[in-house]
């Protein structure tokens, strides 16, 4: 009864989804818990990328409401959305392929610093020493920093990806969002991929992450809730999931590694 | 606030050095007189204005010349109501050109690519077309708007202003007239200080925002951007240029006619812009010198000159040349124009400016990449 | 009621010459996926494709007839075709109807100038973007109008209408009215006969051929038709090389109502794109409807009544149009879903 209560910043609230007569998500309630990362498993169809683009804004949902930190999303613009805190990794990377990679970096600081619109003519970008400074110093994390000056769109889709995740991370969201953010990845890229996703958890950053790569997943993951044929049909810990016998039979009878 | 960083602040003095200097590289060439680098600098500050616009956020607007006819009409409109002086006149074109550009802007940026080119230009045919019929009490009509002596010019009457009793009166400038070189340096100096404006945009986190408008604009939607208002922005700003090169048209020759803004017009200044370089600082510049230099050049020739010119050659193979070449100049200026056009979007879709970069990457002999600066819509 | 009648049938013919326009544009932009600034060029090449055979059939030989004296006194010099030489009365013919007959020379032409022009410059720009292919057919509209500018000069050339149809049809007894209460020129109900069978052949042509099946599914899924290995260079050749044709004698009948100028094409482009965009791009249904309604509005717009009431609304009508629709609704009449959206 003295459990502490967890402090719920993303509920997704009854929500569903149709398209024409397609059903894409019914009666979704999904809880995210402050701090903690969440991850979405499901198989192909299953609909998780649908229940992605309707907490970002993307999409509107038929019926039902999300709402982060009091706020309801539904409905808001996707600049709105992100000026709350939420950021998106894409599952094709989007970057800016014409700007240089030290420009897609320090291109979100300035929507985080100045909000949604403001015309700064006067100062330079390469004034900014600060932002330039923190831009850096993501990208050394994140291992591109040998390559700030290049165009980003002659990255590998691997550092694309990674690319991405910096221009996320520079905002620092109160939550973010991650679509598969290891595929088409290296097993070397992915394991550095973990790593630092799992050094960003310790900063207490909400993490939505949907994911095929179950290595992925359990590394990641403190709640995991799988989504088949639009529904939630199941949601807890890590473990109590790989337990879970309807989770098996979702993944095609066979069991989850 | 106003400093620019070392390299923008070298470009600057080396683009200030030439524009001034001007009358002398430019008489060799046969351009060295008044009438002409008017026109390079006014249309080079057109061009460098549309270049915020189309060369940042890749918005490619085919209206642009309505801003340029409007900034016209202010500045005559100023002549005769207020005063013979230029700096009110300026104002009021710039003013009047981005009022013009936030509504057209307002509605045309709603839409994207090919939508948005079609709108700009729906928009400046209409305004064309009024100021051809229904707006004639306003243009003038086809004989355009024209200085008389019976003007009122109340600012100027309240002040005394001698009426100049012999002809029409001329511009000036603080009470100095601007006759030849005045109105160059008039226009010199505008456009570096327009020059200057144009690398304070480019280099800023407004710029940087335009720039990423144009890269992806799901990604500045997702990143916090509202874009609508930069791109808004863009095209106001833009719009600006465009009406201070029509009011300087009309400075330096007082009328103004609602050819300049005919669509062709808008074509000119895209094609200025891609012909010196998209996205680029000097590229528009270069294009608007290297096209109305070429237009006035080619368009003078005749077949006399030709014929002396080619005086060498046998007879048959003279008049052959004479014959063939002279479809390309005088009269058939166009079609030289029109060829350049499709020769550099075909194989030098960066413009001159990225041509010359490329030229100097390989005498390095640096592996460089290649930059993408080629035009892209708005997606 | 009359005069609403009259001006309807005033905007048929121009709807027809615009229909024809925004076919061939809509055509191009649908299966090459190429905005092509060029098409209004092409509609004026096919104006001078019937100049040019006006001028090669009235080529004349100059006799002097002894007998007979001018009014000025001096010997009559007698100028026959050449054509009227060789053939007699039926060269005669050929010169009265050489408007309808140069759609012979038209086909051909026309056919060939547009299959050059996609072999030698369009499919160079199909990967690239819409702005470069606004850019490079813009040039290229350039060149063909300055061309055309250096051969026949900057003054408009009259063509005749065929002696047997020139004045005006009595369509008001044909529909019971008295006489001459609404009367019609003969060579507009032509045009318009005229711009319907195209029309109707080109539909026919896509509706029931193998070749317009192609067409039509890769207008639909431009990807898919692609991966079936079916061979879409030389479709789209031939596409092109259609819509020039459908430009090009859109033009031919076109020139005794408007004697064709050299920037024709310029003034028409705006006008046709503008229709594509009201009927919806990549939308052939959309383009004939558009084209018909934009010309019958044109019309009414140039009416009195309507200009006294909306003073310039006949100079701004089309653009007033295409603005509410981009604005009200951006994918025109019936245009598709993500056409040229983001």
């Amino acid at each position: 009864m003295n459990q502490p209560v967890p402090n719920i910043v993303l509920h997704a609230a009854d929500v569903h989804k149709n398209f024409g007569g397609l059903r894409a998500l019914s009666d979704i309630d999904l809880q995210v818990e402050e701090g903690k990362t969440h991850a979405i498993i499901g198989p192909n169809g299953a609909g998780k990328s649908t229940l992605l683009n309707v907490i970002i804004g993307r999409i509107p949902p038929t019926s039902g409401t999300v709402v982060f930190d009091g706020t309801v999303l539904t409905g808001k613009a996707p600049y709105e959305i992100n000026q709350l805190g939420i950021s998106r990794v894409f599952q094709t990377p989007e970057i800016f392929a014409d700007l240089s990679v030290l420009q897609n970096v320090m291109t979100p600081a300035f929507a985080r610093r100045d909000g949604a619109f403001r015309i700064n003519m006067l100062r330079s970008v390469d004034s900014e020493a600060e932002v330039r400074d923190e831009a850096e110093s993501i990208l050394s994390d994140i291992g591109l920093i040998g390559r700030r000056q290049d165009h980003a769109g002659s990255l590998s889709r691997g550092d694309k990806r990674r690319l991405e995740l910096a221009m996320c991370l520079i905002q620092r969201p109160r939550l973010l969002l991650l679509d598969e953010p290891t595929a088409g990845m290296s097993r070397h890229d992915t394991n550095t991929t973990i790593e630092l996703l799992k050094k960003i958890k310790s900063g207490g950053m909400t993490k939505v992450i949907i994911e095929h790569d179950m290595h992925v997943v359990f590394s990641l993951a403190d709640k995991i809730s799988v989504l088949a044929q639009g529904r939630i049909i199941a949601s807890g810990l890590p473990q109590q999931i790989k337990e879970d016998p309807r989770v098996q039979e979702a993944y095609l009878g066979g069991s989850v590694e | 606030m106003l400093s620019l960083s070392r390299k923008d602040l070298v470009s600057l003095v080396v683009f200030a050095a030439v524009v001034l200097t001007m009358p002398i590289w430019l008489s060799p060439f046969g351009a060295a007189y008044p009438g002409l680098m008017q026109k390079f600098a006014i249309y080079a500050i057109f061009a460098i204005g549309f270049n915020i616009l189309f060369g940042l956020t890749g918005y490619l607007s085919f209206g642009h010349a309505a801003f340029l006819g409007v900034g016209s009409y202010t500045t005559v409109w100023s002549f005769k109501l207020l005063t013979m002086d230029i700096l009110p006149a300026m104002v009021f074109a710039v003013i009047v050109a981005g009022v013009f550009a936030l509504v057209i802007g307002y509605f045309s940026l709603r839409r994207t690519g090919i939508y948005f080119s079609i709108l700009t230009l729906a928009f400046a045919q209409m305004s064309y077309s009024l100021a051809y019929s229904v707006l004639t009490p306003i243009t003038n009509g086809e004989t355009g708007l024209l200085l008389a002596r019976g003007d009122p010019r109340y600012v100027d009457q309240i002040f005394g202003a001698q009426m100049n009793l012999a002809g029409l009166p001329q511009p000036t400038l603080i009470g100095n007239a601007l006759g030849g070189y005045g109105g160059f340096y008039l226009c010199a100096v505008l456009l570096i200080l327009c020059f200057y404006v144009s690398q304070k945009i480019f280099a800023s986190p407004f710029g940087l925002a335009l720039r990423g408008i144009k890269s992806n604009q799901t990604r500045m939607n997702y990143t916090g951007f509202n874009t609508k208002p930069y791109t808004l922005a863009a095209f106001v700003i833009s719009g600006m240029f465009a009406g201070l090169a029509g009011a300087l048209l009309s400075i330096t020759d007082p009328l103004a006619g609602a050819e300049r803004m005919k669509w062709t017009e808008s074509g000119n200044v895209v094609l200025m812009t891609i012909l010196g370089g998209v996205g680029t600082l000097f590229g528009p510049v270069v294009g608007a010198w290297l096209i109305k230099y070429f237009e006035n050049i080619f368009s003078a020739i005749n077949t006399n000159m030709l014929n002396s010119f080619l005086s060498f050659l046998p007879d048959g193979v003279q008049s052959f040349f004479v014959t063939v070449l002279s479809k390309f100049v005088g009269e058939g200026w166009h079609l030289t124009l029109g060829l350049l056009f499709v020769l550099i979007v075909v194989f030098l879709p960066g413009g001159i400016v990225e041509g010359v970069q490329r030229l100097v990457a390989r005498f390095r002999g640096g592996g460089q990449r290649g930059k993408a600066t080629s035009p892209q819509p708005a997606e | 009621m009359n005069a609403f009648l009259a001006q309807l049938l005033n905007g048929l013919d121009k709807g027809g010459a615009y229909a024809l326009i925004a076919l061939g544009l809509t055509l191009v932009f649908g299966t090459l996926g190429v905005v092509n600034f060029a098409h209004g060029a092409l509609f004026m090449l096919g104006c001078f494709c019937a100049v040019t055979f006006r001028y090669l059939i009235t080529i004349e030989t100059v006799t002097i007839d002894p007998e007979k004296l001018s009014p000025w006194g001096t010997p009559l010099e007698v100028r026959t075709p050449l054509v009227q030489n060789w053939f007699g009365d039926f060269g005669a013919v050929l010169v009265d109807y050489s408007v309808p007959i140069s759609l012979l020379l038209a086909v051909p032409a026309m056919l060939a100038i547009g299959i050059a022009i996609e072999r030698g410059l369009i499919k160079h720009f199909y990967k690239r973007s819409h702005a470069e292919q606004i850019l490079v057919t813009f040039g290229l509209a350039i060149v063909l109008q300055e061309i055309v500018k250096s051969f026949f000069g900057a003054n408009p050339v009259p063509q005749p209408i065929p002696t047997d149809l020139r004045g005006a049809a009595d369509i008001g007894a044909w529909l019971g009215m008295e006489v001459h209460a609404l009367t019609y020129p003969w060579w507009r109900l032509v045009y318009l006969a005229f711009s319907l069978l195209v029309i109707g052949g080109v539909f026919a042509f896509l509706q029931f051929t193998t070749f317009g099946m192609v067409v039509r599914a890769g207008m639909a899924d431009r990807e898919t038709v692609g991966l079936m290995g079916i061979d879409i260079d030389r479709r789209f050749t031939i596409v092109f090389g259609l819509a020039a044709v459908v430009a090009g004698v859109a033009g031919v009948m076109y020139t005794p109502l408007l004697p064709p100028n050299y920037h024709l094409g310029m003034d028409f482009l705006v006008l046709s794109f503008v229709v594509v965009v009201v009927g919806g791009m990549g939308s052939l249904p959309g383009a004939v409807v558009a084209g018909f309604l934009l010309g019958i509005l044109q019309s009414f717009a140039s009416m009195t009544e309507v200009k006294s009431l909306i003073p310039g609304i006949d100079q701004v009508i089309i653009y007033l149009v295409a603005v509410v629709i981009l604005l009200v609704r951006p994918r025109g009449l019936m245009g598709r879903r993500g056409v040229m959206e983001s």
